[in-house]
This record gives C-alpha cells, structure tokens and sequence, in this order.
C-alpha cells in the first residue's frame, strides 16, 4: 500500500462502548483523501456503530463512550475529543441515512436548513448554494421547477439524492453514508452509486454497505469488519480477489454472513 | 383411498363448525357493541335535548346582554360569558408556553434518571387530582400568599395548573410520535438542540399539542369546584374594567386592571340559578348550560380544523 497518498483521517485505537459493553476493539484504520472507503462485514458486526463514531452521532443518547483517536486532516484535530463540541464536528463531516429521511418541508427548506443553521440568510448566498448542491446530487433537472413543493412528493430514489444535496449543501470535508441504498429499488441504487463516483473528485467518502457487488463497484479501499473487530483492510481490488484473511475470504464468497 | 377422503370430509365438516362457532360470537360481539353505543348516544341526545328545549326560549340576546337580576326573565348571563372567556384568556397564556416548555425539555432536553422518572409518574398523577384540590392550594398561594385576591388572575393560573399536565402529557406524547431520523437527520446537519426543537420538533409535535391545549381548556371553562373555592361571586352586576376608560369620574383603567377584577363564570352561574326554588330559573340554567356547550363545541371544532390544516404538510412516509 502506497503511504504517500494524502489521508483525510486516522483512526488510531479506536475502542467503543454502549455502557459497560464494548461494540468495537481497537480499530486502526487511514481513511484516504478524494477517496470512497466501504465497510463491509455481516449484521451487528459495528460498521454503522463505527460509521456513526465519525460525526459523534454517539453523543446523543447517554452511556456511549469513545476511546482512541481519530486524528482528521489537513488540521489534526481529534474528532472523539471531549475539548472538540460534536457540533463542530458535524458541521464539518456530512451524513446520509439508510432510510431517506427529508424533512416534512419543502426541498428548498430541506437543502437550504445546513446553511440555515450555520446563520446564512442572504437569499442569493442560499439559492446559489441550493442549486449547487442539487446540481452534485443530480437531483436539479428533476426538482428545479417545483423547488418549494413538499419532499415527499419525491420518489424514494430521489429522496435520497435530496438527503445527499442537504449534506452537500455546506461542503462537508467528509461524507458517511449509512447503507444509502438499502431501502432503494436498482435502479435508484444505480444513480446512487454513479453519484459517488462523481463526489469523489470534491469530497471523501466512508460507506457501510450490506452489498458486496456494491463495494466493488464504488469503492477504492475496504475495511471488513466482524464483530467489533477491522479483521482486513486494503485497496478493494486486493481485499476482493485476494483476500489475506481466512474470514474476509469466507465472507466475501458467500461462505459465511 | 375412500378411508382418506372419509377422514378429509370429518375434518373439514368440523372445521366449518369451528368457524361458525367463532363467527357466532363475532356477530354476538357486535351486537352487544351497537346496544351499548346506543345507550350511550341516546342518553346524550336526551340530555342534550332536554336542555335545549328548556332553555330555547330563553336565548336570545338579550340574554347574552343582561346581567344577572332576581328577576327570571330579566336575568343574563353577561357578567358570566364574560368572565369564562377572560379567564379562559388568562389560563391560556399561562397554560401553555409553560406547558409546551416543560415537555419539550422533558422530552429533548433532561437525562433519563429517576429525578425525570419521578416527574413523569408525577405529572400523570397530577392530572387525575380533583380539581377542589388545586382550588384550595390557589386558595392559599394566589388568594392569600400572593394577594391576588378573587380575582380574573387567581381564577385564570388556578386553571392553569389544573390543565398544565394535560398539555405536557399531550406534548411529550405527540413529540414522541416523531420519528428518531428527523431528529438525528437534522443533528447530523450540525444543528444545536435547540435549533432541533425549533425548525422540527415544536412545528411537527404542534397538531398534537394543539389537541391537548383544546382538552385542556375545554375542561377548564367548565370547571366550577375550584372556582368557588376561591371565591368567586355568584352574583355581579358589572363588567371588569376596560382598559383606557373611564372608571369613575377622573380614573381611566390601566391595561392590566381587569385581571384584578371580581368576576363569575358560566358554570358558577348555572349552578346558582339551579340552586333557587323559582321553576323560571331553570330554563336560565339551561339556556346557559346550552351556551357553554356551544363554546366548548366551537373550540372543539377549531381544534379539529386546524389540527387537520397543519397535519396535511406533515407526514412521515410517502
């Protein structure tokens, strides 16, 4: 593996606890710069846990603990810090769930309320960023002439593209998605994923994902993961057809999960 | 063979007699289901046509603008119409920002322990206390301790407490109603908690809250134990000052003048000329009755109205 690529990450002994159970152990993994990560590995093995470590979703409900670092570039900060509010955090990495979860208000309202959080109210300053942010998501040609009709007026698919414009719309520096396409029919799971291919060229991305085909298909570099544990991680092509791990090579041909 | 279609035709002839036994008791159930709810509906609809064919007679407006007099037919219901709306005015203002506050920090806000346990068991408990209770603490607190004395503002907070547990329970319940992916859909934006509350969960929990604030003062303008407990007059024959007129010769009355105001009530009033031997005041009481039902329909059908206006732009999933 090539050391000399630029990293947007490190998670250096990252352990996690729900209460007094831990959920992962000791996790040391680069995320890289411009690039798409995947996590793969069965049900329950900690990948959304993990996933949701990056923008501190933990922090809301109490007896969630975090131990470790994970060092984010170019300006080193530790995201799991207690120094560092979870709010800035947020602010800087993005998050698209597994079901798409718009707001019950309008799209305008749904990309623009990033922005409307972070105090921005000159009108131009929000319609010129809603349009951009559309425009990444692939979502504009559809919704431009009906951008203050209500969300759920979307299809699923496009909800979803919807939820990647509201992340988008504050240029996050890191975007998590949480099984993006899992609620998704193919074709809507397609326009997903050619979208991610095209976010990379502006924005890192971490991905959990059930799907394998998916993995392959969309991302540079995998980690598996089995129960709290990185049993593997390298560039997909390697993890895929040359597995080092008994158990990643168990998983990825269907032998076990 | 024949034995198996034998063994066949047994058991579907006892399941068929299976079912039927179960249907029987299906149509038994709905039968005695349309007997009660006839009962139930029928006493209603004689009650209710009872009092209004008593009092029918007696509406007219100037009924509404009399005030009260030993005199039957001359007597109004202007000083108690009056009255229930300003101190319905007054429970709501104290009522429900108090209300909407403390379930939203229930909800959003406080750590699960046993302090919030505790208040929680509490507050469902305070709902279900006689409401002669809350008058004699007002009594004490509002009358005496605070001076207020007999006032439109005693009466007013008296009935805000007794409706603020049904406001906080409805809020609490309609915010839980909210699905976790909008709250964390928006954290995850980088908004703070209080930025959650405002743009998502206040707005969406508002259908909800609006029901129980309706509930709520619905049941107030109704209430009478605590209102005589503090003392209200059963007999008034003047209006609380308007603010900025005249109230005697020199003296305008201040904007807040009312509230310090003796006033009566539309229950207290139907209690009252029920109370005397004269035949001619129950057909006041049930021209009264009839326009305090007409007051808590209205606010019902308001509730409704709006609840349904604001629940269209609201919706969950496709």
């Amino acid at each position: 593996m090539n050391t000399n690529k630029p990293l947007k990450a490190e998670v250096k002994n990252f352990n996690f606890f729900y209460g007094s159970t831990q959920a992962l152990k000791n996790i040391n993994m680069p995320i890289h710069d411009k690039k798409v990560t995947a996590l793969i590995g069965p049900s329950g093995c900690g990948k959304s846990t993990y996933l949701r470590s990056f923008n501190r979703m933990h922090d809301l409900y109490p007896g969630n603990r975090y131990e470790g670092d994970i060092i984010f570039h170019p300006d080193n900060v530790n995201l799991l810090s207690e120094a560092i509010d979870p709010i800035e955090v947020r602010m800087r990495i993005g998050m698209v769930f597994q079901k798409p979860n718009p707001f019950p208000k309008s799209i305008y309202e749904n990309v623009a309320y990033g922005l409307r959080v972070r105090g921005e109210k000159n009108k131009r300053v929000l319609e010129d960023k809603i349009e951009a942010a559309l425009k990444n998501s692939a979502l504009w040609n559809e919704v431009k002439d009906r951008l203050h009709d209500s969300a759920f007026n979307l299809s699923g698919g496009q909800q979803q593209r919807l939820c990647i414009a509201r992340a988008l719309a504050t240029d996050p520096e890191l975007l998590l998605f949480d099984e993006p396409t899992s609620a998704l029919d193919p074709i809507a799971t397609g326009a997903i994923e050619e979208l991610m291919h095209e976010l990379k060229e502006h924005v890192t991305i971490l991905i959990v994902t059930h799907n394998m085909q998916q993995a392959a298909r969309v991302s540079d570099y995998t980690a598996y993961m089995y129960l709290g544990e990185m049993i593997e991680f390298g560039e997909t092509n390697s993890i895929f057809i040359k597995p080092k791990d008994k158990r990643t090579e168990d998983y990825i041909t269907g032998r076990m999960g | 063979m024949t034995n198996d279609t034998n063994t066949n035709a047994l058991t579907t002839a006892r399941l068929r007699k299976l079912i039927a036994r179960g249907k029987l008791k299906d149509r038994l159930f709905q039968i005695v289901g349309v007997i009660f709810l006839t009962a139930g509906l029928a006493v209603i609809f004689l009650l209710v046509s009872d009092m209004i064919m008593r009092g029918l007679d007696r509406l007219s407006l100037d009924f509404f603008t009399n005030f009260a007099s030993r005199r039957a037919l001359q007597a109004g219901i202007l000083s108690a119409w009056v009255g229930s709306l300003l101190v319905m005015l007054v429970t709501a203002f104290a009522a429900i920002p108090l209300g909407i506050c403390a379930g939203v920090y229930l909800e959003e806000y406080a750590k699960r322990n046993w302090v919030t346990d505790l208040i929680e068991i509490n507050i469902t408990n305070l709902a279900a206390v006689p409401s002669i209770v809350y008058g004699l603490l007002a009594l004490g607190i509002f009358v005496y301790a605070l001076g207020f004395g007999q006032s439109i503002l005693t009466a007013g907070l008296t009935l805000a407490l007794l409706i603020l547990p049904i406001i906080i329970v409805s809020t609490r319940e309609a915010i839980r109603a909210i699905p976790t992916a909008i709250r964390e859909g928006s954290m995850a934006a980088g908004a703070t908690r209080w930025q959650t509350c405002r743009y998502h969960i206040i707005p969406y929990a508002m259908p909800g809250i609006l029901t129980g604030i309706i509930i709520g003062l619905a049941r107030a303008i109704g209430e009478t134990a605590p209102i005589i407990t503090i003392g209200a007059l059963t007999f008034i024959a003047f209006l609380p000052p308007l603010p900025f007129t005249e109230i005697s010769a020199g003296v305008t009355a201040a904007p807040f003048d009312w509230l310090m105001s003796p006033f009566t009530v539309l229950p207290i009033q139907i209690f009252n000329w029920t109370s005397r031997p004269d035949p001619a005041f129950e057909a006041n009481a049930a021209a009264a009755s009839f326009v305090l039902m007409a007051m808590v329909l209205t606010m019902n059908c308001v509730a409704i109205w709006l609840r349904y206006k604001m629940r269209k732009n609201i919706r969950w999933q496709n």
